[in-house]
């Protein structure tokens, strides 16, 4: 082989290599990409039972109840709509009322969200809001600092 | 008074590192040997006095002074001790201290062991590295500092959160930041290069050392953060495609690449341009990976408290590093004399195509982390999940998967690949006959994952059969069988180890996402339950004290055929003073994988959510791990690392011209 047949073997290799990779990208980007909605999204855009998506939003206050077995309900709200939530399983150790989370399913048809996960944000900073209030009437710490503390999962 | 000397040392540490930046870069264009040496005591006075600062403020943790912010937002008083170092570097402050005093070690490192380094290019070294370091330190005074004093000292700290409260996870970040850091020697190494002109064997196994060093403890630190995950989130997985995650593991995957690359350069003078470029891609991946982690642009389950000004300022350091060096690179590259010719089948070809897939591998990674942010330019909220990385990344890696036992076979130059793949027969034999009883075991359940062990048998077999086929075993005596294998250098050893490690990787990972199962049931003490021939007993819980957390501990007796086989006591972790709770794991390794229980929420009187997995063969990913983690270790210690690098190549009279 001349040095120029090399070269274009290995240029050819390469985009070859690099052909597959696009293509796979494309294809999976087509099928696999999950939406993000809030409760406000959830009926602005009239998502349709069936369709994967995340959910995200806060745990509504109280709206935590446990089944007979190990299935879960609970209200996720953006303050301004609320959906249902429906799941079964063990919630992570952060999972709590008034705070942010992120489940992933489905609607069904009667309009409840079916998730097969939540994920609630671990944050270095966590700070429970009843201590982040206490310290604000103390004066040292700003409202900024409590943002970040309260992770809203988005 | 102590906070306020580490302060101080902190800004004294800035003005250093501009000298050591400034005055041997003067002093070499001046060609002033005096002027160029300041770099080495330069480089040790700034590391002493990051030392000192970092050290303060671990003083300021140990003795728990609450009326430092940091130490009030991350630490408490009835905290372990070995909690309260670590939590030096558990928040987002601490973190960048280590990740500067890193740094400068690095440097130092340089300045210490590059006696018989080139002068000029120890002294362009020297100043990148102080570059780095000025901007990174200018970030944590001006954004990040970490003595900030609170007026009124509150009585405790807040705590560190309770989940970062375990032992690898202490360890995580330090080994981590080694990695990252690490990657900008090389970084140096190539700005230097390219302000030099010249690139030859010399500058390649300088380059390849800390290459590896930066490697090896990226593997452990990713290893870590990956072994963490799973024993205490209790989701029983390993790796998530998180962006966090990903954001360590694309300079991990171009460090992979540029620690093969460096080795053509080194042995055969050839692809010095491409090993130069991802020198500069892999270190900035590093600092894209701290933009991503520290600037909250990606939504991920773990991240750093976020400050859109902090991303901004990296998002600065990363733009200035990496613009700057491609600018140079495009400025220079073409005066970069290419050498060695070599055919496309030849060990510098299977190095290329191990160049070609990992580098495009690391993109497809890189797309999928950043796709969201492009679609939210676009007012779309997605997110890219772990099916897009498994359908694009996993098929990419196949054909090196397949490739890896050929590249060592080949020789320099011009390969025989008839001949490579005739004496790794055995290998493909021994992985069929493991395919073959895969498939039977597991009564054929899935075709593709038999293959894929198969193919991580083939790569642990094939990387064998290399040393045995070069120590002549089954052809010579064993005499002389012995004495080849003893002298074998040590970096063959280490190649063979990196890429076993990388088969038993393969293996277990196909393993456990296949054939894991998952069971999630209300028991109450007293219920047995089935999972993958093992019956377990729910006996009840109790509550334990801990130094600063109440546990409640369940009691699981694990049986199987009629026989006791252990106790396992998963919990649940409630800590007192951030009144949140953790999961604590109960795990049973057995010889073919994980027994794993985590208990859930209490549903009625006595009885809880408990969550079961049996993850075969899950424990060969971190075995895996360590063991290319091994293999880079014994390559470090090859003698020719050791031992009188080579004579620089004569200046080239471009490259004085260009001066």
């Amino acid at each position: 082989m001349t040095r120029k047949q090399r070269r274009s073997a290995m240029i050819f290799t390469g985009l070859g290599v690099l052909a597959v990779a696009v293509g796979l990208v494309l294809w999976a980007l087509s099928g696999n990409i999950m939406f993000f909605y809030s409760p406000t999204d959830l009926v602005e855009k009239q998502v349709k039972p069936g369709q994967r998506f995340r959910l995200g939003g806060l745990v509504e206050e109280g709206s935590l109840v446990r089944g007979q077995s190990t299935k879960i309900t609970f209200k996720v709200t953006d303050n301004a709509k609320t959906v249902d939530v429906s799941f079964e399983g063990v919630l992570p150790d952060l999972f709590r009322e008034g705070q942010g989370v992120v489940a992933e399913g489905k609607l069904n048809t009667r309009g409840v969200f079916v998730a097969d996960s939540v994920l609630a944000k671990h944050d270095e900073n966590y700070l429970p809001p009843e201590v982040a209030s206490s310290l604000k009437k103390k004066g040292v710490w700003s409202d900024k600092d409590t943002k970040a503390a309260k992770g809203t999962g988005s | 008074m102590i906070v306020e000397i580490g302060h101080f040392a902190l800004i004294l540490a800035a003005i250093v590192a501009m000298v050591q930046f400034a005055v041997p870069l003067w002093g070499s264009y001046k060609s002033d040997p005096i002027l160029m040496h300041v770099a080495i005591p330069a480089a040790q006075t700034h590391l002493m006095l990051l030392a000192i600062s970092f050290f303060s403020l671990m003083w300021a943790f140990v003795t728990s002074d609450f009326s430092v912010m940091n130490v009030f937002a991350n630490s408490h008083s009835a905290k372990p001790l070995f909690f309260k170092i670590s939590g030096v570097w558990a928040n987002h402050e601490g973190s960048m201290l280590l990740w500067v005093l890193i740094l400068a070690l690095y440097g130092v490192m340089v300045a210490s062991f590059g006696r018989n380094l080139p002068p000029s290019l120890k002294t362009h070294v020297l100043s990148v590295q102080a570059l780095i370091s000025v901007a990174f330190l200018l970030f944590i005074i001006f954004t990040s500092n970490p003595f900030e004093r609170i007026p009124n000292p509150p009585m405790d700290g807040k705590g560190l959160n309770p989940i970062l409260q375990d032992f690898a996870l202490s360890i995580h970040p330090p080994f981590l930041y080694l990695g990252y850091v690490g990657f900008s020697i090389a970084f140096s190494f190539a700005v230097a290069a390219l302000i030099e002109g010249r690139v030859d064997a010399a500058w390649a196994r300088w380059v390849r050392p800390w290459t590896l060093v930066a490697w090896i403890c990226l593997t452990i630190g990713i290893m870590l953060g990956s072994w963490w995950a799973y024993y205490e989130l209790g989701w029983g997985g390993w790796w998530f495609w998180d962006p966090v995650e990903n954001a360590s593991f694309m300079p991990w995957l171009a460090g992979t690449a540029l620690l093969h690359s460096a080795l053509v350069v080194e042995k055969r003078g050839a692809l010095k341009l491409w090993t130069i470029l991802l020198s500069i891609l892999t270190f900035s991946l590093s600092l894209m990976g701290a933009f991503l982690v520290r600037s909250g642009v990606l939504s991920s389950v773990h991240a750093f408290a976020v400050d859109p000004e902090r991303g901004i300022f990296i998002l600065g350091i990363l733009t200035f590093f990496t613009g700057g060096a491609l600018s140079l690179f495009a400025w220079r590259a073409p005066d970069l004399k290419q050498g060695g010719i070599f055919a496309p089948i030849s060990r510098e070809g299977a190095l290329v195509f191990n160049n070609l897939i990992l580098v495009i591998a690391c993109g497809t990674v890189l797309i999928g982390t950043l796709w969201p942010l492009v679609t939210e330019a676009f007012g779309l909220k997605i997110s890219v999940g772990a099916p897009y990385f498994e359908l694009t990344f996993a098929p990419l890696m196949l054909p090196l998967l397949l490739a890896i036992p050929f590249g060592p076979l080949l020789a320099w130059k011009r390969g025989d690949l008839r001949g490579a793949a005739h004496r790794l027969y055995a290998a493909a034999g021994i992985a069929l006959l493991v395919v073959v009883i895969t498939y039977s075991v597991t009564s054929g359940e899935s075709m593709i994952a038999p293959l894929v062990i198969g193919i991580g048998v083939y790569i642990v077999a094939g990387a064998a059969s290399e040393i045995l086929w070069r120590a002549k075993a089954f052809r010579a005596d064993w005499s002389e069988v012995r004495r080849r294998l003893f002298n074998m250098p040590r970096a063959s050893y280490g190649s063979m180890l990196g890429h076993m490690g990388i088969g038993l990787f393969v293996i277990g990972s196909v393993a456990t996402s296949v054939w894991n199962t998952e069971k999630i049931v209300a028991m109450s003490p007293g219920d047995t339950q089935t999972i993958a021939g093992y019956d377990v007993r729910f006996d009840g819980v109790k509550n334990i004290q801990g130094p600063n957390f109440i546990e409640k501990v369940g009691s699981f007796n694990v049986m199987k055929n009629g026989e006791q086989i252990t106790t396992l006591h998963p919990g649940k972790r409630a800590y007192m003073v951030q009144k949140m709770p953790t999961t604590e794991t109960g795990i049973y390794n057995a010889w073919d994988g994980d027994l794993y229980l985590a208990v859930g929420d209490e549903l009625q009187k006595g009885a809880y959510t408990v969550r079961f997995y049996f993850n075969p063969f899950i424990r060969l990913i971190w075995l895996g791990c360590l063991i290319m983690a091994l293999g880079g270790l014994v390559s470090l210690t090859d003698r020719r690392l050791r031992i009188g690098a080579p004579k620089r190549a004569k200046k080239t009279r471009s490259a004085v011209a260009a001066e």
